[in-house]
Formats: structure tokens, C-alpha cells, sequence
């Protein structure tokens, strides 16, 4: 148990292949996609507006200031193959009612996994003795939130059947096996989910969402000399089945072949402190780690995190600007809104060097007496909504990437990676290389694998000085985890140098 | 639902199952309840109460496999959702290789009592949990005044399940977990170092639960301030509360689908040395009250003690039905129990003493090995000790090796095993090992 510690993973050990399985293709259990009004998500949850009055009503009835609803019911399929075949499939069904009660900064929380009129008002009892006083609730006026569409769809998970998913699985096994005589096996998995979230809460407001997801990913495992190596590539999106293309097959096949093959050249870095080049893109892990949980208002309203002292206060080079952005449409951290309700939007966290704005929820936006920023997040109903990235990114700076590397003399340059992890008070985070490149003399050499990168938060900020034009936002399967929960994310970088980092390798 | 409500539910669901298609099922149906309570700076900061629980299902029809879950428990549901699994689970692939386990290897009952519940939790209140968090809190809060903030957690759980398989198995476990912990940020010139101290049980009253705060205080204080040292080989000793880390990688190597996918350095390696003689380690499932102690598996295989690393030479795999029949090779089990370690005679500062100049190892952050290669690098905290004493906590660095060499370097075991989790680890010195600093 480590309650401090903010881990960040990418799904990318292979055996996670052999347990995630293919699925086949529930649907809703109405089976059809639900019309986009209010009335149709009170009907899926079978609830009625007076209904949702009355249990809000409880919930508050020992003096509350605040109470939320919110209503979930979620269908994940995976389909994998393994052996040359699609030959496994899981599903899993989450239904249910999160109930949350606020008292100034205290949270009563407690959800139902069946949606009765008993089983909630016993739940939001529960969550209620948070509070210790009584009052009397009258009924408040009910607004309907029109959210914006971040992730308009084609055509729905709940409408593509297993047999639409498998050629796609199967051509990314058959184009990897094709590529390279090396290659001796391939895991591959098609995951898709589709949410139906519905929030009601103590202001009357009212907001309904249809929220997909897609995750894809190979791995491709090699064998040369009796030397084995094997490299993973995947994408996830907010997107529905029109994001199953034979050109994206393609591109990821390509890849991953490209990768492994690499590694067979790769070397270990000498180990110490070093000039280290972030490659466009993936190294957005950087930001995450170093940066962005020390942002996450929780930690800096309970004065927790190195950056609680720093606000408005100059933490990096003019040229970095930072945001944390929830509206990039069918990116994995999209979001239409937050699970407490809130409009999600482009939060700038740096400008112009300057710390501008930390990532609230509900609780810290009030704590602090600013508008909440909409990364108030969980990972389903079973959980309290606490301050979460979206997609966190760095803007283009004044540099050009080729100009970034020939300036190093001796130093790393680091593309892909699996994971990443912070200690949020004392500011040191780490990511785990899975490929980069030494740079000797402006140049890039040798390709280096596996290895450990660790600094410090405030520090590497100050220590970025140069930053290229090329951003990407990367599409990686990205789940960050805080407190037990899962959040999907996103993440994106231009080139970037930090002037010092320590590199775990080999000492001679 | 009692247990022979989900045994009835377990019954109706595989014969339905069996009507509608399948040729073998198997059924999970568990629940679980849990609260967990966090006080802030002596006032509740959260109060969560959970109640859930679900049925997971395996399902192998004309040898095309698939599994599935729901926590949408009625009959009607349920019978649906099963009759649509079988029919999609029909466009996939076909595997010779799926099948449920052969009969003879599951537990057949009659074992004994592994003590794992404690049929008193349930019934304490609210007030009293809150209680026990504001006392491990009190042991900290106010006693040094550089603290910036203390938080402590209670929490508990407890599950009750049963399995049923159509080929003849029928089981049933219940199992209770309580645990209080104490976290305390410090403001210092470099930052604001945090630290925790948590105790364990399956039984409320076998809690521990004085110490807590006042431990998490001493190690937070003793963190302030922390610097890198210069990169090099250094001898290590690495601390029983986070030595389990290390072993992770190996668990992972010894799995059935990691040999199958070639994603294990440790292939090929039964009855060789894989580590110092002084590395002997036992999985054993009976340990009463242990934290992972089980009459079976998951998948239904009765439980065996057995050797895993015997004075350095590996002597089982963890090899589960499926990948089992994949590698023509007899399933022991497809996860590990309780981890059982030889311990040798000395304590942790007994081991620090012995040290001219190396580290203590009290944390690991991030980080990954390759299964492949063992090739592992991990961002490490500690101390940097000097003729047998802690000079000054270091932070930022990285531990790099290999597995396959990494564990002969192993040059003693400490006397001190954690009792706080299901791997009984003690304390480890090992010499020569790359530390990346300045």
C-alpha cells in the first residue's frame, strides 16, 4: 500500500494478452442506441426526474451543501488472438448508481448496483451521515445540460458485431508474420467499450452522455541467435467502428515490426546525469509524471504537493506553455463533461513560464474560489470523483528538432516508453524507456532500450531549454492511476531538451 | 445472497448455459462489502461504503472459448446474457487447447479450516472504524511542526464466493481484510517529503494498531532533505517492507503463458540454479490466517505447498490449466499463495552494519524489467550508508541489472520477515549492484 504514489501505465505486457479476451457483441439492454435527449437516458436507467428529486433529497437530509447522482452502465468487449487466431473473447457488464454527498471538504459516498427507489434512497442515506444535522430539502429546478460533442460517431460499438472486428485482428497477425521471417509469435487485441452516463445533482442540473472508447494494440516477438525481443504498439481512441481501418492495421503492423527489429542494434546507456532529448509525441509522459499530478488540485489544497507554494510564480522558460485539454475531438482523454457534472474545456496549467492554473474538481475549485476546470473524474460509479488529467500537452516552442539534437554532445534521446511514476511531495518521477537513441556529438548513434529515467518535477521544468515545433499528441493506450482509480488519458510533446536527467545504466 | 443462494443461482446458470450450446461451463458468483474512512487533520475527510457483486462465467462451446462478467444478477437477465455470449462466442476461432481442468486435480473438499474470516466484522460500527483511524492519526498530528498534513485510512472488506463447474467442482471461500494506515507530508528546504506506515489482518482483533502514526512521522522526518550520490557499484541492503518488488519480476517469468510467449528470461531453467544458495522460497497456500491462504485456486486445482526456489535452484513454474495443455506440461497452479522465505540470523541494522559504504533501499518508484531478457532498471530511495551508519536519505536514482545475474549477488538474508503481506520477505544484502546518481 502506497498512498502517496501516482502510477501510470501503459497496457503493454504481453501477458495481458493471454487474460483480456475477445468478446462477442452485448448491447444495451434495450439493444438500440439510445436518441440523444433526456428522456431516453431516465428511461434506460428506468428512473423518473421525481424519482431522482427524492433520493437528492435524502441524500441531503442531514444538512448537506451539495449532493450528485450519477448513473452508469457501461458494456466492454475483448476480442484477442493468440496462435494465429482470434481465439478468445471477454465481456463484462457495470451497472449502477454512485451517490455523493458534500459537506465543505467531506464526501459521504456510497452507490447501488441496482437502480430501485429502496436500494437508493437506503444508498444516499448512507452517503448523507456525512454530515451530522438535518434540513429539509424542497425540490429545485431542473436544467438540461446540452453537452458539446467531442466524439461524434459513425457507427457505435453496441452496432459491430464480433465477426465485423476479427478481419482487422487477423490482418495485423498475418501483416506482422509477413514482414519479418523473425517473427515467431503475435498477440493482438481489439478492445471497445460504451458508456451510458446520466448525472443529476443538488443545483438541478441534468446531463446525459453516450461515451465510447477503442483500444488496439500488437505485440510482436521476435527470435534471432536464440535472442528473443518482442516491442508493443497500440492506439486508442473515443471513437466508434469507423475507427477499424485496413490502413491503420497497416500502420501499426509496419511499426511494430520496425521496433522489435531495432532492438537486436540496442545497447544500455551509461548510467548518471545526462542531456536528454524528448522525442515528439510519446515523451508527453513527461509532462504527466513531472508536471501534471503535482497540478492536481487535490495535492495543493492539502498542501501535499511541491508545487502548493508556486502558483502565479515563474516555474519554467518563457517558451513553455502548458494545457491540460479535454475537448480534443475522439482523443482518449476527451470528455464532454466531468463525472461531477462539470463542461470539460482547454485549461492552460503554464503560460509563458508562469503557473497559471492548477486541475480541480468540484471540491477544490470551491476550496480555492475559482471555476472548476472539469477534470473531476472516476473510474466508474463505484467511485469518488477526484482532479484527473485529460489530455496534457506542451504548445510549439521556438526550436526546430534537428537544431534540439545537434546541440547535445554527449546525451540520450528517448521515444517510446511503458510507464511512468511520481512521488507527488518530493517531485521525483521517473518513465521507463523502452527505446531511444545515444546522441554523441549532435548526432544520432546507437539505438537503447530498457531503461529508467528519473529527475525532479520543479527541476526539470526549470531545466527545459529548448523546445521544437513540432508537437504531436500521441494516441497511446494510456491509463494513468491515482488512488486506486483508472483514468484514460492522453498525452502530447513537441522535441524537447531538459538540461539534466539521471539515466539508469550500466556504470563501468 | 447466502452461500447456498449462489449455489442454486451457480446451478440454474450452468444448466442453462448447457441447454443453450456449451459443452463445459464454469460459474463465479461473488460479493463484497467494504468501507473505507480517511481523516484529514483530525476532521473525516471521506466516508465510503461499498456493497457489490457479480457473476463471471467461462464458457467453452464446440472448442471456441470465451468469459465473461455482470453485476446484473436476476435470472431473466442473466439466462439472456449467457444466451447471447453463446452465440457470439461461435464466430471465433477454435482452440484444441480450452477445456476446463481435468477433474482429478481439483479440491475435493474435507480440507481444513484456513481461518480466513472473521465472522465479527460485519457487525462493527461506524463509530468504532473512525475511532481506530483518529487514534493512529492522534500519533502524529501535532508532534512536529513541520508537518504540513496527516491523513490516516481504515479500511475493510469482505468477500464471500462460490464456484461450480459443470465437470464436478463445487467451492466455497470467504475472506475478511481490515487495514489502517497513516500518511504525514513535511515541509523542508528541498520539498515536501511524505511518507506511510500501514498494518494488516484478516481479523479485527489481530490488528495492529498502535505505532502507525508515530512510525510514519519517524519515517517521514527521517526522509527530509534527501540528495543523489555518485553513480557506481555499490552493496545494497534492501528493506523487508519493499524487497517484495523484486521479486515480482521473477513471479512473473515463472508464469505458464509467459514461457508460452517467450516472454520469460527464466525458460528452461527447472532444476538449475537461477540465484545465491542462500535463496530458498516456498508457496504455501495452508499458513492459517494467511493473507493468501486457499484450499484452491481460481481455477478450481487443489492447493499444493510447494518449493519455488530451493538454495538458489528453481524448482516449479506457476503453470495454469490452459497454457499447461498449451506446453505439455502438468498445471500446478496459475497464481501464487503466500510466499514463504528462509530467513538467516541477522536484523536489518545488524545487515546496515556490515556496510562500508552502500545504500539502504527503503522505496522503488517506476520502472520496469523486460520479461524477455530480465534486463531491469528502478528509480530507488533510501539511505546512503557510511561505515555501518545512515549518513543522509538519497533520492533519484536508479537500480540497473539483469535477473539472471542480479540474484547471485545475493550475498545474505536478514532475519526479519514481513508479516504484512502475503510475501514473507526479510530484508536483502546484495553486492556489486549498478546504482545510476550524479
Amino acid at each position: 500500500m502506497n498512498l502517496k504514489r501516482r502510477e501510470f501505465i501503459k497496457i503493454s505486457s504481453i501477458t495481458a494478452a493471454g487474460s483480456l479476451i475477445v468478446p462477442p457483441f452485448f448491447n444495451s439492454c434495450k439493444g438500440v442506441r439510445l436518441s440523444d435527449n433526456a428522456e431516453s437516458y431516465l428511461n434506460h436507467f428506468e428512473v423518473t426526474k421525481d424519482l431522482l428529486q427524492k433520493v437528492i433529497s435524502a441524500a441531503m437530509e442531514k444538512g448537506a451543501d451539495y449532493a450528485d447522482l450519477f448513473f452508469e452502465h457501461t458494456l466492454e468487449n475483448y476480442s484477442s488472438l493468440e496462435d494465429g487466431k482470434v481465439n478468445s473473447a471477454y465481456s463484462n457488464i457495470g451497472y449502477g448508481v454512485g451517490i455523493r454527498v458534500l459537506k465543505g471538504e467531506q464526501t459521504g459516498y456510497a452507490y447501488s448496483e441496482s437502480i430501485t427507489a429502496d436500494a437508493m434512497l437506503k444508498a444516499a442515506r448512507t452517503a448523507a451521515n456525512i454530515a451530522d444535522g438535518t434540513a429539509v430539502v424542497s425540490p429545485v429546478r431542473i436544467n438540461e445540460f446540452i453537452s458539446p460533442s467531442y466524439y461524434p460517431l459513425k457507427t457505435s460499438w453496441e452496432d459491430t458485431s464480433v465477426k465485423d472486428k476479427i478481419p482487422f485482428i487477423q490482418r495485423m497477425n498475418d501483416n506482422i508474420f509477413a514482414a519479418d521471417k523473425q517473427v515467431i509469435k503475435v498477440n493482438a487485441v481489439l478492445g471497445d467499450s460504451t458508456s451510458y452516463i446520466l448525472f443529476f445533482n443538488s443545483d438541478g442540473e441534468l446531463a446525459w452522455d453516450y461515451r465510447p472508447m477503442v483500444l488496439l494494440y500488437g505485440v510482436c516477438i521476435m527470435e534471432k541467435n536464440g535472442q528473443v525481443e518482442n516491442f508493443f504498439v497500440g492506439r486508442s481512441h473515443r471513437m466508434g467502428s469507423e475507427f477499424l481501418t485496413n490502413e491503420l492495421i497497416d500502420e501499426l503492423s509496419k511499426e511494430v515490426v520496425a521496433k522489435t527489429s531495432l532492438l537486436y542494434s540496442a545497447t544500455k546507456p551509461k548510467a548518471g546525469e545526462m542531456e536528454v532529448v524528448m522525442g515528439a509525441g510519446e515523451s508527453g509522459i513527461l509532462l504527466h509524471e513531472a508536471i501534471g499530478h503535482a497540478f492536481e488540485a487535490d495535492f495543493n489544497r492539502k498542501n501535499t504537493s511541491i508545487f502548493s507554494d508556486k502558483m502565479g510564480q515563474k516555474v519554467a522558460e518563457d517558451f513553455v506553455k502548458i494545457v491540460d485539454d479535454g475537448t480534443l475531438q475522439g482523443k482518449r482523454g476527451a470528455i464532454n463533461f466531468d463525472d461531477e457534472g462539470n463542461p470539460t474545456e482547454k485549461t492552460v496549467i503554464v503560460n509563458n513560464g508562469i503557473l497559471t492554473s492548477y486541475l480541480h474538481d468540484r471540491i477544490s475549485a470551491n476550496y480555492y474560489k475559482v471555476n472548476p476546470t472539469g477534470n473531476g473524474r472516476r473510474q466508474d460509479f463505484r467511485n469518488i470523483p477526484i482532479p484527473r488529467m485529460r489530455c496534457t500537452y506542451m504548445e510549439n516552442g521556438p526550436h526546430k528538432r534537428d537544431e534540439i539534437i545537434a546541440s547535445v554532445k554527449n546525451g540520450v534521446y528517448v521515444e517510446s516508453f511503458s510507464n511512468g511514476e511520481v512521488n507527488i511531495g518530493q517531485g521525483d518521477f521517473t518513465f521507463f524507456v523502452k527505446l531511444g537513441y545515444l546522441i554523441e556529438n549532435g548526432k544520432l548513434t546507437k539505438p537503447i532500450k530498457d531503461f529508467n529515467i528519473i529527475g525532479n518535477g520543479p527541476q526539470a521544468l526549470a531545466d527545459m531549454i529548448m523546445v521544437g515545433d513540432d508537437l504531436e499528441i500521441n494516441n497511446g493506450i494510456w491509463t494513468c492511476g491515482k488512488d486506486g482509480q483508472g483514468a484514460p488519458n492522453s498525452m502530447g510533446i513537441p522535441t524537447v531538451k531538459i538540461k539534466k536527467l539521471t539515466v539508469g545504466g550500466i556504470t563501468v | 445472497m447466502d452461500k447456498n443462494e449462489k449455489y442454486s443461482l451457480a446451478d440454474l446458470v450452468i444448466e442453462h448455459a448447457l441447454k443453450s450450446g456449451a459443452n463445459q461451463v464454469s460459474v463465479n458468483i461473488y460479493e463484497n462489502r467494504s468501507n473505507n474512512i480517511e481523516i484529514r487533520d483530525q476532521k473525516i475527510d471521506s466516508l465510503k461504503e461499498s456493497n457489490q457483486s457479480g457473476l463471471s462465467i467461462s464458457l467453452y462451446v464446440d472448442k471456441k472459448y470465451s468469459s465473461h462478467s455482470t453485476n446484473r444478477m436476476k435470472k431473466e437477465e442473466l439466462f439472456r446474457f449467457v444466451e447471447e455470449a453463446i452465440i457470439a462466442t461461435r464466430f471465433l476461432a477454435e482452440d484444441e487447447f480450452r477445456s476446463l481442468p481435468d477433474a482429478e486435480l481439483y479440491y475435493k473438499g474435507g480440507g481444513s479450516d484456513l481461518n480466513t474470516f472473521d465472522p465479527k466484522l460485519d457487525s462493527v460500527d461506524a463509530k468504532t472504524k473512525i475511532s481506530l483511524a483518529n487514534q493512529a492519526l492522534s500519533e502524529a498530528f501535532g508532534k512536529d511542526d513541520r508537518i504540513i498534513s496527516v491523513s490516516s485510512y481504515y479500511s475493510d472488506s469482505i468477500t464471500n464466493s462460490v464456484m461450480v463447474t459443470s465437470n464436478g467442482f463445487r467451492g466455497d471461500s470467504g475472506n475478511t481484510r481490515v487495514s489502517l494506515a497513516v500518511t504525514v507530508s513535511l515541509k523542508s528546504l528541498t520539498g515536501r517529503p511524505n511518507d506511510y506506515w500501514s498494518e494488516n489482518a484478516l481479523f479485527l482483533d489481530k490488528l495492529k494498531t498502535t505505532d502507525i502514526g508515530k512510525k510514519a512521522l519517524e519515517r517521514t522526518i527521517n526522509k527530509i532533505d534527501p540528495k543523489k550520490i555518485i553513480s557506481g557499484k555499490y552493496s545494497v541492503v534492501v528493506d523487508n517492507r519493499v524487497a517484495g518488488n523484486l521479486i515480482y519480476p521473477v513471479y512473473g517469468a515463472l508464469l505458464g503463458s509467459s514461457l508460452y510467449q517467450k516472454q520469460s528470461f527464466l525458460i528452461g531453467k527447472e532444476n538449475k540454479p537461477i540465484a545465491s544458495g542462500l535463496l530458498t522460497a516456498f508457496d504455501d497456500p495452508f499458513i492459517p490466517s494467511g493473507p493468501a491462504s486457499r484450499l484452491f485456486d481460481d481455477e478450481g486445482l487443489a492447493a499444493v505447498k510447494r518449493p519455488i526456489i530451493e538454495k538458489g535452484v528453481l524448482k516449479s513454474y506457476f503453470i495454469d490449466n490452459y497454457y499447461g495443455r498449451k506446453l505439455g506440461m502438468k498445471p500446478t497452479s496459475g497464481s501464487i499463495s503466500n510466499v514463504i522465505f528462509n530467513t538467516g540470523s541477522r536484523n536489518l541494522d545488524e545487515l546496515i552494519g556490515t556496510l562500508n559504504k552502500g545504500v539502504l533501499i527503503t522505496g522503488f518508484i517506476g520502472g520496469n524489467c523486460n520479461g524477455s531478457t530480465g534486463d531491469f532498471s528502478y528509480g530507488i530511495e533510501g539511505f546512503f550508508i557510511q561505515d555501518g551508519k545512515k549518513v543522509h536519505p538519497v533520492n533519484e536514482m536508479n537500480i540497473t541489472g539483469n535477473m539472471n545475474q542480479f540474484w547471485f549477488s545475493l550475498a545474505e538474508v536478514g532475519n526479519d520477515v514481513n508479516e504484512n503481506s502475503s510475501i514473507k520477505i526479510p530484508s536483502l544484502m546484495f553486492k556489486n549492484v549498478d546504482l545510476s546518481g550524479i
